[in-house]
């Protein structure tokens, strides 16, 4: 995968600019926080990049979590892993489930304590154990680059953790965008912040701390 | 309250089937009328199922051609539903549906005889038409979201069956269910044009009057539509529908050479064949139109306007039968509920032919039993939607009572979701005031069914395209009707 660019990247939305011009470059292996206040840009960004770079293996995680509530959470984060698969073997699949792909889901719902849920149709889910389910998917998907729009927003504590710990053995390289700046510090090696649809702020997160965010909100 | 366009317009129609009533024949003609309805019941209450295999047959018979026609309907109707947006697509699929079953029938009894496909391809063409659509409706309304997020470089099939497919499947499952029923009842009236299903029987027991074994048949028929939940079980799906094929019946064996005569001769305008070109084939159309289609029109307005109030007041009258408001949520209200929905399931789930064929041969004819015919059936279906409708409604905890609850509270807000249904049925109440004119009402398909009996397909053709376009013209109207009143609707409410 080569280096990943964005230049002179505009967005507009129902006659107005939503972002841009702005320029971004992602080096692999690096962990990018995205941070702003609700409406600065950041969920159309993610859009941005998702249309760019889908064809390098990019996989995304939106904000609305993009899952069928009528499948089950197996088939869910089976679905991470179709283009892998031929069609014949996708369709069998959605009636019966091969051993081999149980064997390589499971000990993930496990890891993320959803695995009694594995048969249960996602739309019976809460919205913590729905995300967990979205963020399983896109580590199944085993993609070159995670882009993700509020992945733990709805997870607390420990297990909020765990996920991006998750998420970040699967994804070296990923764009996420946060609202917890505490936890963006932590699990990330750069900031990017976003204020009205531009670059406001870029920095290594070892440089940076809790309070010199707060000027983006 | 006279100023809203909802009841202007609902005046409005009520008016012009008033003046419609004045001008139409509405005599009871039959000798004895009530001691035949008398005969009828007393038939029912005594059935007589000593005729094993007869009835036996007509049932077995009737299930098949049902599975297979709508099998195939929805098999075609889903891969046009995946092409639904090209305009051609949408064109012809409102062409096919806008031919009722049985002048589908009627159309391939010329070329194919009694053969089993006859039954088949009528039941599916059409089908297959309201099927794509409404498939396309549902498929429309799901989330695209999940396609987004699949993986690049995942098949086309695989993503449509994993993420459109999968979310819309609960509503493909309950709308193809409600149709199955829907082919049950097409089935049965196929009948009535030779086919080996449950009309032939009817008809022919009728004819010989033996009213107990018309009783059984009917009895028979609830039974089935009745208990469909019970016995179509969705793991038992593939074993019915891999079965009917063989269960069709023999018929008699396709002639071919009247499939070939059927395209070169038969539907060729007459004058066209005789060699007279185009100036024979005007003097020819425009006697077909003046002396056929324009008396046919007008009657098969007149009906349809009649029927369709006819409807919307049963319709308002029946749905408290199955509202809670009405019967109550305890256990008492419990029992006056189920009979509240017994009722309302004989009624909708017998066919408006056999309905209106009953009542002609009871009363004689006249436009009165296709008028009584098309609002039992309808009512019924639009009067078990509203009511249900009713049930999401929550009052209010000291809302008035009885006839209060019912003129204040619960039909001020169930009239926009009833008036769009009724205009839903609409074209469905005209395609069949349409075909009721096959027992002898002079509406379009009387003269369709003339001209057949008189071997003049070429005309029955043209009035068959002109039955079309006139179901296509209401359906736009109530379309445009529905926009205008701003009447929500939801796809899975279409019958």
């Amino acid at each position: 995968m080569t280096a990943l660019a964005l230049t002179e990247v505009v967005a507009d939305y129902g006659g107005e600019r939503v972002i841009g011009p702005l320029d971004l470059t992602l080096a692999r292996g690096e962990r990018v926080a995205l941070v702003g206040k609700s409406g600065a840009g950041k969920s159309t960004l993610l859009g941005v990049m998702q249309q760019r770079w889908r064809h390098h293996g990019a996989a995304l995680m939106p904000q609305q979590l993009g899952l069928v509530p009528s499948l089950s959470v197996f088939h869910n984060v089976y679905m991470g892993g179709l283009a892998r698969r031929p069609t014949w073997y996708n369709l069998v699949s959605l009636a019966r489930p091969f051993r081999r792909d149980l064997d390589a889901i499971l000990p993930l719902l496990e890891r993320f304590d959803i695995a009694d849920k594995c048969w249960s149709a996602v739309g019976e889910l809460s919205g913590g154990q729905s995300q967990r389910v979205a963020a399983a998917r896109a580590i199944h998907q085993r993609g070159d680059l995670l882009l993700a729009d509020e992945p733990i927003s709805a997870l607390d504590g420990p297990l909020a953790e765990r996920v991006l710990v998750a998420l970040g053995e699967a994804y070296p390289t990923s764009v996420l965008a946060m609202h917890d700046v505490e936890l963006a510090l932590r699990f990330t090696d750069r900031v990017v912040g976003i204020a009205d649809g531009r670059i406001a702020l870029d920095e290594a997160s070892h440089r940076l701390n809790a309070r010199d965010l707060l000027v983006l909100y | 309250m006279w100023h809203s366009a909802t009841v202007r317009t609902s005046l409005g129609f009520v008016a012009l089937a008033i003046a419609c009533l004045l001008v139409a024949d509405f005599q009871i003609s039959a000798h004895d009328p009530w001691a035949e309805l008398g005969r009828l019941f007393l038939g029912l209450a005594q059935p007589n199922f000593s005729a094993v295999d007869y009835l036996g047959e007509a049932i077995v018979r009737t299930l098949a051609f049902a599975f297979v026609g709508v099998g195939l309907g929805a098999a075609a109707g889903l891969l046009l539903a995946l092409v639904f947006h090209h305009r051609a697509v949408r064109t012809t699929c409102a062409f096919i549906r806008a031919i009722h079953e049985l002048f589908w029938a009627l159309i391939f009894l010329q070329f194919f005889g009694l053969h089993p496909l006859t039954g088949v391809l009528a039941i599916a063409i059409p089908y297959a038409g309201i099927f794509a659509k409404v498939y396309a409706e549902i498929l429309d309304e799901s989330d695209p979201q999940p396609a987004q997020v699949i993986p690049h470089g995942t098949g086309v099939v695989s993503a449509l069956a994993y993420t459109r497919f999968s979310q819309a499947w609960p509503h493909l499952a309950t709308y193809t269910a409600y149709r199955l029923e829907c082919g049950l009842r097409s089935s049965a009236v196929l009948g009535f044009v030779g086919m080996p299903t449950l009309g032939f029987y009817l008809e022919s027991s009728f004819a010989q009057g033996q009213y107990t074994t018309v009783g059984a048949l009917l009895l028979l028929f609830y039974a089935l539509i009745a208990t469909l939940r019970l016995w179509a079980r969705p793991r038992l799906l593939p074993f019915y529908l891999l079965a009917a094929p063989f269960l069709l019946g023999e018929g008699l064996p396709i002639r071919w050479q009247s499939v070939s005569r059927f395209f070169t001769e038969d539907i060729v305008p007459e004058p066209l064949r005789q060699g007279e070109g185009l100036a024979g084939l005007m003097p020819w159309l425009g006697d077909l139109l003046a002396n056929e289609a324009l008396p046919g029109i007008w009657n098969t307005l007149l009906l349809t306007q009649i029927a369709l109030v006819a409807t919307g007041l049963l319709t308002l009258m029946l749905y408290p039968l199955v509202s809670q408001h009405f019967t109550g949520r305890h256990a008492a209200g419990r029992v006056r509920g189920a009979l509240g929905h017994g009722v309302l399931v004989i009624l909708r789930s017998t066919p408006e032919y056999l309905l209106a064929f009953i009542l002609l041969q009871l009363w004689g004819p006249s436009m009165l039993p296709a008028v009584v015919a098309l609002a039992i059936h309808n009512g019924g279906i639009i009067g078990h939607l509203v009511g249900q409708r009713s049930n999401a409604i929550t009052l209010r905890a000291d809302a008035p009572r009885g006839i209060e609850r019912y003129a204040f509270e619960l039909t001020p807000r169930l009239y926009g979701p009833f008036l769009a249904l009724l205009f839903y049925r609409w074209e469905i109440i005209m395609r069949e005031t349409a075909i009721l004119g096959i027992l002898g009402i002079a509406t379009l398909g009387f003269y369709v069914d003339s001209a057949i009996q008189e071997i003049r397909f070429d005309r029955a053709m043209v009035l068959i395209v002109i039955t079309a376009l006139l179901n296509i013209g209401v359906d736009i109207l109530a379309r445009h009707l529905r926009n205008r009143l701003r009447l929500r609707h939801t796809a899975s409410c279409e019958p």
